[in-house]
């Protein structure tokens, strides 16, 4: 028997985790990873509450979060390969202007 | 049983997200985040969730981490330069995220003493798709949808603007149907 509150936990530093590296990293993939490091705690933190409440409708939302990070991580990946043909770098602090 | 196996893959869990902030090359961040996805994948299983966990390995640690190594290599990434202007970041962030921290986790540990344990709820293939198909249908289909345009994006955005005899970049167009 696992305390509930241990999952959150372990979510929760995941979650910080992510936000620390989306803060502080300057290379755009690494920044790109963080948030998938944020979507995983959210995801565990759902498995957790669904095995809590006897509801399987949480490991459907984790299945769905899952499809959407993988869309999202597609269509981001493109943006990233755009981004460094017409910049040359991978450096969010030297993509800082709107137009080219 | 249950908790010594929690505890030990909650520990690689998170030294891998700690791993995945110390270092500067893009390509141990991956490998590293690939360690906190397999041992988060342990995590599920002890909860009883084995469809979670198999989906978990296959796409985000197969499909997903293949991408982004597959993009790292394509663009020749290297390590991480140091620049200005990240200090507001620090200077801001980490008291704010130290915070919410505290919060959070005082919250959680005077909560109720819920525990969890291994097969209280089973989440296996059978049941979950029974769900899939019957309760949660529309949004099952409109993720296809959402798919689709994903596809469609990402092929729009990673192919070249001027058209080239040679045609379109195919590794790439293929690289993105996950």
């Amino acid at each position: 028997m696992v305390p509930l509150s241990y999952y959150l936990i372990l979510s929760a530093i995941l979650f910080a985790c992510g936000i620390i590296g989306f803060l502080m990293k300057r290379n755009i993939i690494t920044i790109f990873m963080s948030i998938e490091l944020m979507l995983n705690g959210v995801n565990l933190s759902f498995v957790a509450f669904a095995s809590q409440w006897h509801a399987l409708s949480g490991q459907i939302f984790v299945f769905f979060v899952m499809v959407v990070a993988a869309a999202e991580s597609a269509v981001g990946l493109a943006i990233i390969i755009a981004v460094y043909r017409t910049r040359d770098t991978l450096n969010v602090d030297r993509v800082d202007l709107l137009k080219l | 049983m249950h908790l010594a196996l929690f505890l030990i893959f909650g520990v690689v869990c998170v030294a891998g997200a700690v791993n995945l902030l110390i270092q500067t090359h893009p390509i141990q961040s991956a490998l590293s985040l690939i360690v906190v996805m397999a041992s988060l994948a342990v995590e599920y299983l002890l909860l009883g969730a084995e469809f979670v966990a198999a989906v978990q390995v296959i796409v985000y640690a197969g499909a997903i981490m293949v991408l982004f190594v597959f993009v790292i290599m394509l663009l020749n990434a290297g390590e991480e330069e140091h620049s200005q202007g990240s200090h507001i970041a620090l200077l801001l962030g980490l008291p704010s995220l130290m915070l919410v921290g505290v919060l959070l986790t005082w919250s959680v540990m005077h909560q109720s003493t819920a525990s969890v344990s291994i097969g209280s709820l089973y989440g296996d293939p059978k049941t979950i798709g029974k769900l899939l198909f019957s309760q949660y249908l529309l949004p099952f289909e409109i993720t296809s949808l959402l798919i689709l345009i994903a596809i469609m994006g990402a092929v729009v955005l990673a192919s070249k603007p001027e058209v080239t005899p040679v045609g379109p970049d195919s590794g790439l167009a293929s690289g993105k149907e996950n």
